[in-house]
């Protein structure tokens, strides 16, 4: 059997014919307002600025940018629902709120699943099957928690802490606003939210959600712009919390804003996590494993396992079947069914990912990409792997948010895990062996928020997500999810 | 007929387990309530924040290692340690504080059962602050509460003694290793603690306490890259500014606050959730 990895020409037997999903689905306004005190505002009021669709570069919609006074006016109604509303609505009443939005999403989930993938560029498979069921989860989850709080093992009255400011990424767009909102409301907060400069949509299509739960006016208010207005959000000192995911760059930056102000913060930052795979693991199991890791929404995720750390014995083999199963990756139309890996979501994100692959060459790591074809038009990039890579590689340092795959080896499990810690993040590993007690012995060892044995980038309302070391601090999901918006 | 001339001690650093002078070689006075001079206390400099760190970086994942029900008993040693050194601890309450001796008794009557309360900790936090998620999928999914590493604690300045065992127990318990500044300008309590952590079974670099000037080595412990959690119970001026520069390494910080529960709120400052997915198979 030849050791050259197929190439996608010649699996013709396995070709599918497109199965589009339908753009139409997303029934876009042209222009849309901010979302403020229960009503959208005039999107002529504002500058607008044009989303597009990374797949194709066309405009799918143009955004308000908020302004500061912007920003100011939505805090302010929040502030305003908190004293007169939402501070006055029991937890059981709150609860029932989170239950209409959570059956709303499930309700709208193809339309948001459609919208998401135009704006994102995921593919309309995981956008279906993870980002809107996952969000619906989410307000599913939190809305049981709204009338147990004093259950919750914060003392027998905990307190929300008043009006959230949270910023979000656009990786995930409709989730990251339900990882957000969903116990914000339930501890009793109200909330200002700025989604991501790049994926405002789904955001804002919950925003049409929220008037069709009829909760009530400036409980949630949805403020679109680029930095400059997250950085409002962050200085207005009417802001009780602030909840940021995104880089770890950023994240010092506003952890540094708001010192001593008593605001208080959570912050979901940048990772570089390492799948460890032991030479005992189950390797079909272990190689879709590595593919879901990184490859997984183009690699636009925090928690991706970024560095491969292979037990040598079976390096060659891994790397044989693993080109293999890379070659076999569907690349293209975000909205086919059958597509595995979308659009890069940015020209500046592709920048980015081109740069840092120029310098794993650079350094003398050995590429391996796809050989798919790529689309003309739109953000693309093939999926890569780097072996010869070493530590102090900036590619196996640095978090690139990208399809990219850097490898390492190790021998012992005391290398795998001194390799493993080597890095300033903290955000989530991977084990892979079949032996449960060395499984478990690794986990106790890596310094990371979230550990995945035998499995990867999996996620539930249910477990805590996030990071140790500058990968952040606090947690969103289960039970520590809420002490992120109590008083406590 | 003369009255017998007493020995006095030099306070020092506790670093490592080993009791240093400061490496610069400075000191500076101690005085009592009252304003009369107590002693000559070591004034810590940079390089001693920095060998402490390491300390405590170093001597963290053993401590963290050792069973949840050793680290209970070795930090219920230290009680057993400060109760019987109470007598000589309460002199020093009493200087620092300018109690009379039953108040300063008392003083350290608290401090010992708040040691207590917080060996009881050790193997409970795990059950309190973790536990079994019921995710949807075939997964074992499980949270557990894990230190952050290294505090630096800048002690209390008021409450030389009880503030103190507060500030350092609680991320004790939970796993971490200390680097606390004792109060600058009564540090004799916690010095005399730190003595006592030394025959306590406590290993060297769990527990370090300088002495020394808050202005200058704030900002250091602060911003150091090896520190993961500080808190500032002892600057509340400073604050915003040494959490300023925490922020650089995205350091866990612990505002001070005026209410009753900081202790639980100590607990969950300076431990991480972390979650473990298994699969379930046949």
């Amino acid at each position: 059997m030849s050791s050259r990895p197929l190439a996608n020409s010649e699996l013709g037997w396995l070709a599918y014919d497109p199965a589009p999903e339908s753009a139409s689905l997303a029934r876009l306004a042209p222009s849309y307002g901010l979302f403020i005190d229960g009503a959208f505002t005039d999107p002529g009021a504002h500058e607008q600025t044009a989303t597009l669709n990374p797949a194709t570069e066309a405009t799918l919609a143009t955004v308000a940018h908020a302004t500061a006074a912007d920003v100011d006016r939505a805090v302010r109604a929040a502030r305003h629902a908190y004293d007169t509303v939402w501070s006055a609505t029991s937890g059981a009443e709150r609860a029932k709120y989170l239950y209409r939005i959570a059956r709303l999403i499930q309700e709208r989930a193809r339309e948001l699943a459609v919208v998401e993938t135009l704006d994102n560029g995921k593919p309309i498979r995981e956008s279906r099957d993870v980002d809107v069921p996952l969000a619906a989860a989410h307000f599913f989850y939190y809305a049981g928690w709204a009338d147990k709080l004093e259950h919750a093992g914060f003392g027998p009255d905990p307190r929300p802490l008043g009006v959230a400011g949270q910023i979000i990424p656009w990786n995930f767009p409709l989730l990251m606003a339900a990882w957000k909102l969903a116990p914000a409301l339930a501890a009793g907060n109200t909330c200002v939210l700025k989604p991501a400069e790049t994926t405002p949509l789904s955001a804002l299509i919950l925003a049409e959600i929220l008037q069709q739960a009829e909760l009530p006016p400036g409980v949630v208010n949805i403020v679109t712009g680029d930095g400059t207005t997250g950085a409002a959000l962050v200085d207005h000192p009417g802001v009780d919390k602030i909840a940021f995911t995104g880089s770890t760059e950023v994240g010092r930056v506003i952890q540094a804003r708001v010192a001593g102000r008593g605001t208080h913060l959570t912050l979901e930052l940048g990772g570089k996590g390492a799948n460890i795979v032991f030479d005992d693991a189950p390797i079909d199991e272990m190689i879709e494993g590595i593919i879901d890791g990184i490859f997984f929404n183009q690699g636009h995720v925090c928690c991706a396992g970024s560095r491969l750390l292979v037990q040598e014995t079976v390096a060659d083999e891994v790397l044989r079947r693993l080109r293999r199963r890379v070659e076999q990756l569907r690349v293209g139309d975000p909205l086919d069914k059958n597509t595995d890996v979308g659009a890069i979501n940015s020209r500046t994100q592709l920048d980015r990912i081109e740069e840092l692959v120029a310098a794993g060459e650079n350094e003398g790591a050995t590429r391996y990409s796809s050989s798919c074809a790529l689309p003309e038009r739109g953000y693309w990039f093939a999926p890569t792997v780097f072996t010869d890579v070493s530590q102090s590689h900036r590619i196996a340092r640095e978090e690139i948010f990208g399809p990219v795959l850097s490898v390492l080896t190790f021998r012992t499990p005391e290398e795998a895990v001194a390799k493993a810690n080597n890095t300033t993040y903290g955000l989530a590993c991977g084990v892979w062996s079949e032996k449960g007690s060395r499984t478990l012995w690794v986990a106790q060892r890596l310094r990371a928020g979230v550990i995945w044995a035998n499995t990867y980038n999996r996620f539930d309302p249910t477990s805590p997500f996030g990071g140790v070391r500058e990968s952040g601090f606090g947690r969103e999901g289960g039970r520590p999810g809420l002490a992120a918006y109590l008083d406590v | 007929m003369s009255e017998r001339l007493d020995v006095r001690k030099t306070y020092k650093l506790l670093i490592d387990g080993a009791f240093a002078r400061s490496e610069s070689g400075r000191t500076y006075e101690v005085l009592d309530a009252h304003g009369a001079f107590v002693a000559n206390v070591a004034r810590a400099s940079r390089k001693d924040v920095r060998d402490a760190v390491r300390a405590a970086r170093t001597a963290q994942p053993r401590w963290w290692a050792a069973s949840a029900y050793n680290r209970g008993q070795v930090l219920y040693r230290w009680a057993e340690m400060v109760e019987s050194r109470a007598s000589e601890l309460a002199d020093q309450v009493a200087t620092a504080e300018g109690l009379d001796a039953p108040h300063a008794r008392a003083s350290v009557g608290r401090a010992v059962d708040r040691l207590v309360w917080y060996a009881g900790w050790t193997d409970k936090v795990t059950q309190v602050l973790g536990g079994a998620n019921p995710v949807a999928g075939p997964f074992f999914n499980f949270s557990l509460p894990v230190p952050s590493g290294v505090v630096a604690v800048l002690a209390p300045r008021d409450s030389s003694l009880e503030g103190f065992v507060d500030a350092v127990a609680a991320p004790l318990c939970v796993g971490n290793a200390v680097v606390a500044l004792a109060s600058e300008t009564r540090p004799l309590p916690a010095v005399l603690l730190g003595e006592m952590s030394a025959t306590a079974d406590l290993p060297g670099g769990v527990v370090n306490v300088l002495t020394g000037s808050i202005d200058e080595l704030g900002p250091v412990l602060a911003s150091h890259e090896d520190v993961d959690g500080l808190d500032l119970v002892g600057a509340p001026e400073a604050a915003g500014d040494l959490a300023a520069l925490a922020a650089a390494t995205i350091t866990r910080v612990l505002f001070p606050r005026g209410d009753g529960d900081a202790a639980l709120r100590r607990l969950r400052a300076f431990v991480e959730t972390t979650t473990v997915w298994h699969t379930v198979g046949q």
